[in-house]
């Protein structure tokens, strides 16, 4: 285990340079500009694969909470806090990366469009899910509470996107097709794109590593004090 | 006859605590048995996995010979838990709480038992007053009904005579003397030794959640445990540094 | 579990302490958003339906709350977890009770609200009663699991809409849609899918709301 954390640390945070590194390099220099878009477009590669990772990191936070009320393991607690807070950087990103992007394309800083909307109410219950972490008494408890709240919100995410998906529709003046991953017809962005979820998946990864050992250590930490405070009697 | 309580290598943890460590406990039926040890010993955590309202972080837990992992509703149909809390709604009556609960646990003829059981209790003068309006005392004695209602075949007590009064005392005292000899088994924790002593013919004493000691007692080597009881204590608790 | 619920009903009809919360803040919303809407103008019909559901979402937050404040005197939760039930079903009669609290409310709630916003008493009202009666009830089921949560934590009346109203979203859009839709004359079949949205949104979280309800309430 140790041998594999080891190689682990020491390859990961090089590996997600060197491909970050790579991604802004094509996004910034590389890959032509959007003709109709202009230099803003460029953003565009940054938002969908945060906007992407933000919806893996959720999933992940439902999974591992499966897992730990079934199981009981503290390490999906820990997991599935890691990917909340790694997920609510960057829900916070793609919240911030949108406006930009939708200002000079569409003339102003908020529609209330499907997936926008869709992600500000997942950034809402991002919020709550931590809130309710450091709100809940003792440790365990909070664990127990937030790993509800996690399988719930993911079961009613796609149930969200759905309504206001539909709501949208009724109001055809704003609305506005978001243009998706396609859409992109010259193979150097095609490129720069995948070289860009890539490099954020790394990001995530990374992030997520950094984030649960930091957790664990605390964790172990948690138990000495505790042991030490309260020693093991001799029998 | 198969043990009431069958509890192996039983481990509770909280947050990185072990509040009750590896524990083996065997209670046969019948058997009346005082729980002692100091404050912070893990007796209330033992109590309560007992009640399944805990479950155990390790080891094999069998209440009236099935194992609690499959919900423990089983258990709880047999078992009463008397506390410090008094698990009554105070807006309404104890008439209409004991009926309540008479008809969570399937009581047959709710309505007779509960007015026996108060009438048992002393309580049919305040039967129709809302239990806000009940003195400690009496919301104890309530509360005493509540858990002998479905006349159970194990019943957990903790500290169950803190904060009564004499009468209230013995009455729990007499009251507990004649579920034993119905064949109730019964579990106490207590600080009191005197009651402990009074009702029990078997203790076990808890320290850092460990079981340290566990044997028959008499009446008359009260003193002589009292002296165990205060050395094992002492053995497991070092100086603080 | 008819034992539960006619428990919190009993305890209700003593107190009645719920009910007129649900009530009063129910009708103080509707005051208050007409003086934020201008009497006079157009937007104050197509406001209206947003203004019902605002005004049954605030007063329900506080119904949900009140329904497990109930259970922190003298520790009766553990009660009710010592008795020989499913924690599912607990949950069940928990929200049922909620649900038919909330419901009554709306029987005088409705009408003030046609009566405030000058609508047309049209057997549309009917539909409209269909719609309260699937938001309502999602609304309680997602709303009973995280308000035994909630009760538990510092923050505790906070804590309640902060979890709830972003959870909620898919049925207090459905319900101002499908009301605004009746309203506006259109027939029933119209507001189908949403009906539909609605109904799936109630049996999905009713059912995860059973089987999670136990990590909710036990230690």
């Amino acid at each position: 285990m140790q041998a594999v954390r080891k190689s682990v640390e020491t390859v990961l945070p090089w590996l997600t340079l060197v491909t970050m590194a790579v991604a802004i390099y094509m996004v910034f220099v590389k890959v032509p500009t959007d003709k109709f878009q202009g230099i803003v477009q460029r953003i565009f590669y940054f938002h969908v694969p945060l906007a992407m990772m933000t919806f893996v990191a959720f999933g992940l936070v439902a999974v591992a909470s499966i897992f730990f009320l079934w199981r009981g393991s503290r390490f999906w607690d820990r997991l599935a806090h890691s990917a909340a807070e790694v997920g609510m950087v960057f829900c916070t990103l793609v919240l911030v990366t949108g406006p930009i992007w939708a200002r000079p394309i569409w003339g102003t800083w908020w529609t209330w469009d499907a997936r926008l909307t869709t992600t500000l109410i997942l950034w809402l219950i991002y919020a709550a899910y931590l809130m309710l972490r450091t709100m809940s008494g003792s440790g365990d408890e909070g664990a127990r509470y937030a790993a509800v709240l996690g399988i719930v919100g993911a079961i009613d995410i796609p149930i969200i996107n759905r309504s206001v998906y539909w709501w949208r529709t009724i109001h055809p003046a704003v609305l506005i097709t978001r243009q998706g991953g396609s859409g992109l017809g010259d193979p150097r962005m095609q490129a720069t794109f995948a070289v860009c979820m890539v490099a954020f998946l790394l990001l995530f990864v990374w992030l997520l590593y950094v984030r649960h050992e930091s957790g664990r250590l605390r964790d172990a930490v948690e138990d000495l004090r505790q042991q030490v405070l309260a020693p093991e009697q001799q029998r | 006859m198969s043990d009431v309580v069958e509890a192996r290598g039983i481990s509770r943890r909280f947050a990185g605590v072990h509040a009750v460590e590896a524990l083996d406990l065997r209670l046969e039926a019948g058997e009346a048995v005082a729980l002692f040890g100091p404050n912070g010993a893990g007796k209330t955590t033992l109590l309560r996995m007992l009640a399944t309202l805990l479950r155990p972080t390790r080891g094999d837990l069998r209440l009236f010979g099935r194992s609690v992992s499959d919900g423990g509703a089983y258990a709880r149909r047999r078992s009463g838990f008397l506390s410090h809390q008094s698990f009554l709604y105070p807006d309404l009556t104890p008439t209409e709480n004991l009926e309540f609960y008479a008809r969570m646990f399937r009581v047959a003829a709710p309505a007779e038992r509960v007015h026996h059981l108060l009438g048992q209790v002393g309580l049919l003068g305040w039967a129709h007053r809302p239990v806000r309006t009940l003195s400690r005392g009496l919301e104890q004695r309530c509360a005493l009904a509540r858990a002998l209602l479905h006349e159970p075949d194990l019943l957990l007590l903790d500290e169950p005579f803190t904060g009564l009064d004499v009468d209230a005392g013995d009455m729990l005292r007499d009251m507990l003397r004649e579920a034993h000899a119905r064949g109730t088994t019964l579990l106490m924790t207590t600080h009191d030794l005197a009651q402990g002593f009074a009702l029990c013919r078997r203790a076990i004493i808890l320290v850092r959640g460990r079981l340290v000691w566990s044997g028959g007692i008499q009446e008359h080597e009260r003193e002589r445990f009292e002296r165990t009881y205060l050395a094992a204590a002492h053995a497991c608790n070092p100086q603080p540094v | 579990m008819f034992a539960l619920i006619r428990k919190d009903l009993q305890i209700e009809f003593r107190t009645k302490e719920t009910f007129a919360s649900l009530l009063m803040l129910g009708l103080l919303t509707l005051v208050v958003l007409s003086f934020a809407l201008d009497p006079t103008s157009e937007l104050r019909l197509e406001a209206a339906p947003g203004a019902l559901w605002v005004a049954v979402i605030f007063a329900g937050v506080l119904g949900l709350n009140r329904s497990f404040l109930v259970e922190r005197e003298n520790d009766c939760l553990e009660g009710l977890l010592l008795c020989p039930v499913d924690r599912g079903t607990i949950y069940l009669a928990k929200t049922a009770a909620n649900f038919l609290f909330m419901m009554v409310a709306q029987l005088i709630i409705v009408p003030i609200f046609v009566f405030f916003f000058n609508l047309p008493a049209t057997p549309a009202l009917a539909s409209v009663f269909l719609a309260l009666f699937l938001g309502v009830l999602g609304f309680a089921a997602v709303g009973t699991l995280f308000a035994a949560i909630s009760v538990r934590t510092r923050a505790r009346e906070v804590m309640l809409p902060l979890l709830l109203l972003p959870l909620v979203v898919p049925i207090f859009i459905g319900g101002v849609k499908v009301t605004a839709r009746v309203l506006a004359g259109k027939p029933l079949a119209d507001v189908a899918p949403w009906l539909n949205l609605m109904g799936a949104f109630d049996f999905i979280f009713l059912v995860v709301g059973w089987l999670v309800f136990e990590y909710a309430v036990e230690e």
